[in-house]
């Protein structure tokens, strides 16, 4: 077998708190289909057949997908603070072969075989996938102003041809300056820096990675700490070769450090089956007397998107971002569902715009315009209501005369008559007295407010 | 009649063990057997009206029995053939008593086989006969498909037996020139995984991986490209296991098919990985039945290592040691583009310390190769000059001689190698200066080719779109209707240039590689 998926599930979408308190986020409807429907139906059209997914108890019980892959599922339970490394540690004897590890939040359409192709012919260690950012256009509830939370940026450097990675680091760990090793620019004299690039978390990885992890019991997450490790030893000899000092505690200290070094889990198969053959007359770089790669053993990857959808869907904006985008990449996909199911009451159709999506068993009374909204299954829609790129979930009650814009509702939420919500963001099972009027704001159960 | 009907059962089996491609053609040929079995009918007739019936039925019968012997290796028993079946009046029923025996034995063993082999049906007896012709056999060579792109009967069948192997297909690029538009154009952009699944199933990971790196040319050169093949097959061949029922010998040929027709669409095989399969294949089916699976298994990853060993590794040394004779002192060799052999050489004999030379190597777009020779040769401290090969007639005037690498060695003594090695040798004819070939035996190949048009490799047009400061001036290529991008990677070097052929056998001039070829096939 040539690879494992692996998709991350157990999560807990700590950066959009107000909607995660209660609904998981492998389960957030998006475009009426939980969240975990997307990376897995990527592997399905791959080509996968078997697929590891790692979640909790609860999330496993409340799933419900239809996937012809065989899912094997692995519960972790919730109080062990597992970051991604550890669940990785965790299932290491079900891993016999290279991995594919994907985030359950990824919707994207990239090609799979653009990243696993770089991994299959270049022998590389790691091979990743990441898009070009653009500035988020919707306005997300809850915001107090035009300022958007700074996010830590990402430096990533790549070679001239834009496959190798040569340059990882997150300002949160920069000083001042970013601090480039000589050894890099000696080997690839020519680097572009680039800033505004997203990390998909979709990684290939050696088997012998997932091994190291094993011994190396301090590394707890794939994105933060694991892939600059892998990125920075690309261009660090193996210990066992820097000197040392003459120093009986510092040579057992290097023991131990030389056994937990990468360089020690690779296995040399086969002198003949090099990436890059002496024979063969290609080489990554010219201008100077080196051997082709460098004889470098660790060989990082990137693929950069240019064109295609690519959503992580970790904030809230992203989350609204990603419903409007989904009906487009469900179209692409050729997923013959219409988008107003077939169960759903309508009584006006031409009231409901064309990029609407509507679920299963919704009850839309007269005279109710429904434009640019994705509305989940089983809610009542009354006369008269008024609804403008509203997400809607699963049996919402909405009753007449309402105006909606712009806003998140969630599962089992009551608006009582006559309310007029715009850019809000209102919890499950919260229930808005009539006529009321919200503007910008997040409105979630007090009892959901405590879980920090 | 009984005697008719049991080797007309038993030639179903025959059949199969014609390979599939073979009987496409052979099928179009209905009407030539409908003729010949009319024809033996009536032979029949007559002697059953002059003598008795113990004759002509093992006249006729006795022949079936060689015509599925006759499906394996075409033309010789058919020959053999003819001449027994006009010995048999006079000789009698002695011969024809042994023929019936050894009919009786062989129809033991297809029994079994048919068992196995029944859904073949009416198609299959319409074969066997069509293998023993009744005039003097006339052995018919298929063009191979990678020379009929244009051929959309060809094309078609090509489809049909990828689909059956579960091979993906891959398309054509752009827009060919029409003198090359028989040969397959492909794109980089476009590898052949992108119709494939990822994990893939139907071919093994490490073939995937092989194909990759020849597609993306990352595997680059006759020999590397053999070589990586070889080790992929001893990979290929520990992770096989023989399914129940079935042997290993006829079996592991038929599971390495759909892998080399996969390796085929990544890139078209080369000279020296076609003999490299030919002999792999020959192998497998000449294993005994009696070994066990691992031993099987191991011997032939023994074999693939002695040949691995002999005719690439010692042959290479072999052949730098004889070069070594051939430079002298203060010698000014000309070397073109990247060949593994031709740096060897000058790399052992600069390494040796008893000759003084130095090295003009000549470079072509857009591969580029010379870099990657000046940098093996500068690092060993070889003094060299770089030239591209517009220069070469100001730089031959003080070369004492040419050195250059094969792809292949032909027939008729021409040499295939990297497009523009030809033309160093023109150039070098016009001023007298000797062109040495350095080639292995086992890239000799059976082929004649007196031009570099026929079976050539198209490779992707847009390497040789250059992007200089931004602009890419011949990028809009496509669009322009009346232009088209050739990107040749193989010419045909006329064997009256070539002045010398260092080989693992010695030096031989061009015109005597038939006979290299002739000793070959009677050693094997």
């Amino acid at each position: 077998m040539e690879f494992q998926a692996v998709v991350m599930a157990a999560g807990g979408g700590s950066r959009m708190t107000d909607l995660t308190s209660s609904i998981p986020k492998p389960l957030l409807p998006v475009g009426n289909r939980p969240l975990l429907w997307y990376p897995l139906n990527l592997l399905e059209r791959a080509g996968f057949e078997e697929v590891i997914v790692i979640t909790r108890k609860e999330i496993q019980k409340m799933l419900n997908l239809d996937t012809k892959m065989k899912l094997d599922f692995v519960c972790i339970s919730d109080n062990m603070d597992m970051g991604t490394a550890d669940s990785l540690r965790h299932i290491h004897q079900k891993i016999k072969t290279d991995v594919l590890v994907l985030s359950c939040d990824l919707i994207t359409d990239v090609d799979l075989y653009e990243v696993v192709d770089l991994f299959r012919t270049h022998d590389a260690t790691l091979s990743m996938l990441m898009k070009k950012t653009h500035e988020p256009t919707e306005v997300v509830p809850g915001q107090k102003g035009k300022k958007k939370p700074v996010e830590q940026r990402d430096f990533i450097g790549v070679d001239d041809t834009g496959k190798r990675l040569l340059f990882m680091a997150n300002e949160a760990d920069l000083d001042e300056e970013l601090v480039i090793k000589r050894s890099i620019l000696q080997k690839h004299p020519r680097m572009h820096i680039r800033t505004g690039l997203m990390d998909a978390h979709l990684y290939c990885l050696k088997k012998y990675v997932v091994d190291f992890l094993v011994e190396n019991r301090t590394i707890s997450s794939l994105r933060s700490e694991l892939i600059p490790h892998l990125v920075r030893k690309q261009f660090s000899s193996p210990t066992s070769l820097q000197q040392g000092v003459d120093n009986k505690e510092e040579d057992q200290k290097k023991k131990e450090q030389a056994s937990l070094d990468i360089y020690s889990f690779i296995k040399e198969d086969n002198s003949l089956l090099k990436p890059a053959p002496d024979n063969s007359c290609w080489n990554d770089h010219r201008g100077d007397m080196n051997e082709t790669l460098h004889e470098g053993k660790v060989r990082c990857y990137v693929h950069i998107m240019k064109e295609g959808l690519c959503y992580r869907v970790n904030t809230l904006g992203l989350y609204i971002e990603a419903n409007r985008q989904v009906p487009k990449l469900l179209l692409q996909l050729g997923l013959e569902e219409p988008l107003v199911h077939g169960s759903a009451q309508i009584t006006d159709r031409g009231m409901v715009g064309s990029d609407s999506i509507i679920g299963s068993s919704t009850q839309v009374g007269e005279k109710t315009s429904i434009k640019h909204s994705i509305i989940g299954s089983m809610c009542t829609i009354k006369d008269k209501v008024k609804i403008i790129n509203c997400i809607i979930m699963n049996s919402v009650t909405i009753e007449e005369g309402c105006c909606l814009q712009g806003s998140v509702i969630c599962h089992n939420a009551v608006i009582e008559k006559g309310a007029d919500i715009k850019d809000c963001l209102i919890g499950s099972d919260q229930r808005l007295e009539t006529k009321a009027k919200h503007v910008n704001e997040v409105i979630v159960g007090t009892e959901q407010l405590m879980e920090i | 009649m009984a005697e008719r009907a049991a080797p007309g059962g038993a030639n179903p089996a025959a059949a199969a063990l014609v390979p599939a491609g073979q009987q496409a053609p052979e099928l179009s040929r209905e009407e030539k057997l409908q003729l010949r079995k009319e024809k033996k009918q009536q032979k029949k007739k007559k002697r059953s009206e002059k003598g008795p019936a113990a004759e002509p039925p093992e006249p006729g019968t006795p022949s079936e029995p060689e015509q599925p012997r006759a499906a394996r290796p075409a033309a010789p028993p058919a020959a053999a053939d003819g001449p027994s079946s006009a010995e048999k009046p006079p000789g009698g029923k002695s011969k024809a008593e042994l023929r019936a025996e050894r009919r009786a034995k062989q129809e033991a063993e297809r029994a079994q086989k048919q068992a196995k082999r029944a859904e073949l049906g009416q198609a299959a007896p319409a074969a066997k006969p069509r293998l023993s012709p009744a005039e003097p056999q006339s052995v018919v060579k298929r063009l191979p498909e990678h020379v009929q792109v244009d051929d959309p009967a060809a094309q078609r069948k090509l489809a049909k037996k990828l689909e059956r192997q579960q091979v993906p297909l891959r398309q054509d690029y752009g827009t060919k020139v029409n003198l090359f538009s028989h040969l397959h154009q492909y794109s980089r952009k476009k590898p052949l995984t992108q119709q494939m699944s990822i994990p893939s199933v139907v071919i093994h990971p490490a073939v995937v991986r092989l194909g990759l790196q020849y597609s993306q040319g990352i595997i680059n050169g006759s020999n590397a490209r053999c070589i990586a093949l070889l080790e992929v097959f001893k990979q290929l061949i520990r992770d096989y296991s023989t399914p129940p029922n079935e042997e290993l010998s006829r079996d592991l040929v038929a599971k390495l098919k759909p892998h080399i027709s996969f390796l085929n669409q990544c890139r078209p095989l080369s000279a020296s990985m076609g003999n490299a399969i030919k002999f792999l294949k020959k192998e497998i089916s000449c294993l005994p039945d009696t070994l066990r699976e691992e031993e099987a298994k191991e011997k032939l990853q023994d074999t693939i290592d002695k040949y691995l060993r002999e005719k690439i590794l010692l042959a290479a040394e072999a052949i730098s040691r004889s070069a070594f004779e051939k430079i002298n002192d203060n010698d000014v060799i000309l070397v073109y583009g990247c060949s593994s052999l031709v740096n060897r050489t000058l790399c052992d004999a600069h390494a040796k310390q008893g000759r003084a030379f130095r090295v003009v190597v000549v470079d072509s777009r857009p591969r580029l190769e010379g870099r990657e020779t000046l940098r093996r040769l500068v690092r060993r401290g070889i003094h060299c000059t770089y030239v591209m090969i517009n220069a070469i007639s100001y730089v031959l005037p003080e070369v004492s001689k040419v050195l250059l690498g094969a792809h292949a060695l032909l027939a008729n003594g021409s040499v295939m190698s990297r497009v523009g090695t030809s033309q160093i040798a023109l150039v070098s004819k016009s001023y007298n200066v000797p062109v040495l070939v350095c080639c292995e035996t086992y890239k000799f190949c059976e082929r004649v080719q007196t031009d570099s048009f026929v079976s050539n490799e198209l490779d992707d047009p847009d390497d040789l779109v250059v992007l200089r400061k931004g602009q890419a001036q011949l990028g809009g290529w496509a669009e322009n209707k009346s232009l088209r991008l050739l990107n040749l990677v193989y010419d045909v070097t006329p064997p009256d240039l070539v002045d010398l052929v260092i080989t693992d056998l010695g030096m031989i001039p061009c015109t005597s590689v038939p006979v290299v070829l002739r000793v070959k096939n009677v050693d094997q």
